[in-house]
């Protein structure tokens, strides 16, 4: 079963460092983001006394960055399916369970790739850790945003048909949950029904633990994100298997 | 012993609808194990909704199925653990070499190292491919992808493969290569073959009972000889052409298709 599970995960990573394309504009929507948020907000934000915009906005980046190209990969099932590779794995007499452990490993390590790529470039243009001791602790959230959004794509993909509600599903589910996360914006002082919100949202743990591994500032604190993160892992992730041992092809 | 054990494949009332669109009828049959078997029928009449309900990757509407004696609905992994597959439509991966491919499989179907290492490189050289083998299956013709595909259903060497039109679009020497290779295969390892094709001479050579459907029935099931005796025909393709009759078929493309064909109008 590991050699199964190994076989999946080295798939993913082949795909992804040989679509060099796909690699570079995938890195292209959190940089912009990066830039024109910070050079747009990052005056305003210091003069309204919230300080380095930049400290604040990396952590959120990253996690875009992870956030976006964990569900692409989630999504490559459809791709799979429509390429017929899908058939493949899903005649081998191998449960579905272990494909899905597979191919979830393998979309997780190619996003948290993608993340550390973003914080390098980071680290280029000015951003400073505070702690290096924390890194390992950024590199698990970033690990546990992957898995929970990874697992969320292929439960999405599992019962869609084809491509065309993939844009549907980015920008009026992914991109509010990015928006509502805490990401480009202070959580505090938001109306009471949005702040609601934001404490059901997944990606404001994964931000707020991010903040608070690489910035020391937090605003649920680490305990608090690491165990909202791993229900909402167990949660999607057995909806996910679930959904796609019924796939039929 | 058991006289049901000698079944390898046994099919019961198997029935599938399509949003109200009947596309296997109450069908019954068996395969023997150790046998040829061919499952002809022209184009939508059913052959590959059979197929895909015999390797679990749909569920049928009612209908008892067994393979290896396993309960198709109920026991997946043990059946899916008694069959290979080649497909009608392509079912590799384009990013991955051919050699990655075949490992990819070996490994999935838990094939030990050293035997797969020998068996990829026997079936690569055997399909003409060895030199390739490092390319990315993207840059292929489809005559190589074909026989990669082909290549691949046997890197295991399963107790029952299924070949879903397998030399389509092959040259008559690549065909008459794999014919024979499964036909050894068969009598060395008792590998039981169920296969489709349009080529119907293929099917008069190589198999050892002939089954034909058509509008999701089977309208007859016999050896060879036997179909041509008593349809009073010379030939297996005018026996063929009795039982079906001459009209042009026409299949309903899936959403799946359609979409494809935008795919790959989309990457030229």
């Amino acid at each position: 079963m590991l050699k199964v599970i190994y076989i999946l995960w080295l798939r993913q990573l082949k795909r992804y460092v040989r679509s060099k394309a796909r690699m570079i504009s995938s890195l292209g929507q959190p940089l912009l983001f990066l830039f024109a948020m910070w050079f747009g907000f990052g005056p305003i934000f210091q003069k309204a006394g919230g300080g380095n915009y930049l400290e604040f906005l990396v952590p959120g980046i990253i996690a875009m960055s992870v956030l976006f190209t964990a569900m692409f990969m989630g999504m490559e099932v459809i791709w799979d399916r429509q390429f017929g590779f899908l058939k493949e794995t899903l005649v081998a007499p191998v449960s579905r369970l272990t494909i899905m452990i597979g191919r979830t490993l393998g979309g997780a390590t190619v996003a948290v790739a993608q993340g550390i790529i973003i914080f390098l470039i980071t680290l280029l243009v000015g951003f400073r850790l505070d702690n290096l001791w924390m890194l390992p602790l950024a590199f698990l959230f970033m690990f546990l945003l992957s898995v929970l959004f990874t697992a969320f794509g292929t439960a999405i993909a599992s019962v869609m048909e084809d491509m065309h509600a993939f844009p549907i599903i980015m920008n009026f589910l992914i991109m509010p949950m990015f928006f509502l996360s805490g990401a480009l914006f202070p959580l505090d002082g938001l109306p009471k029904s949005i702040a609601t919100i934001t404490y059901f949202n997944p990606v404001s743990y994964g931000v707020d633990g991010l903040r608070a591994s690489l910035t020391m500032t937090t605003h649920f604190g680490i305990t608090l994100d690491l165990i909202f993160l791993t229900g909402s892992i167990a949660l999607i992730f057995a909806i996910g298997a679930y959904l796609f041992s019924k796939i039929q092809v | 012993m058991n006289r049901e054990n000698n079944k390898i494949i046994e099919v019961k009332n198997l029935t599938k609808k399509f949003n109200g669109l009947t596309a296997v009828n109450n069908i019954s049959f068996s395969v023997k194990k150790g046998e040829i078997f061919a499952f002809l029928g022209p184009n939508g009449a059913g052959k590959t909704t059979t197929i895909k309900m015999l390797t679990t990757l749909l569920k049928p509407t009612s209908g008892k199925l067994f393979l290896n004696n396993f309960d198709v609905s109920k026991e997946k992994d043990e059946v899916r653990k008694s069959f290979g597959i080649v497909f009608q439509d392509p079912s590799l991966d384009d990013e991955l070499t051919a050699y990655e491919n075949l490992e990819f499989h070996g490994i999935l179907y838990n094939v030990e190292a050293k035997l797969r290492k020998e068996r990829i490189e026997q079936l690569l050289k055997f399909v003409g491919l060895w030199d390739r083998k490092d390319d990315l299956v993207k840059k292929y013709s489809g005559g190589m992808k074909r026989r990669l595909e082909i290549a691949r259903g046997l890197v295991h060497h399963p107790k029952i493969l299924f070949l879903d039109e397998p030399t389509l679009g092959l040259d008559p020497q690549t065909r008459k290569n794999i014919w024979d290779y499964i036909v050894k295969l068969n009598k060395e390892e008792q590998m039981t073959i169920f296969f489709t094709t349009h080529y119907i001479g293929e099917a008069e050579r190589v198999a050892d009972i002939v089954a034909v459907i058509d509008h999701g029935k089977i309208l007859k099931q016999e050896t060879p000889a036997k179909l041509k005796k008593e349809t009073k025909t010379r030939t297996l393709e005018d026996a063929f052409l009795k039982l079906t009759g001459k009209q042009i078929r026409e299949e309903e493309a899936s959403s799946m298709d359609t979409l494809r064909m935008g795919r790959r109008m989309w990457r030229r």
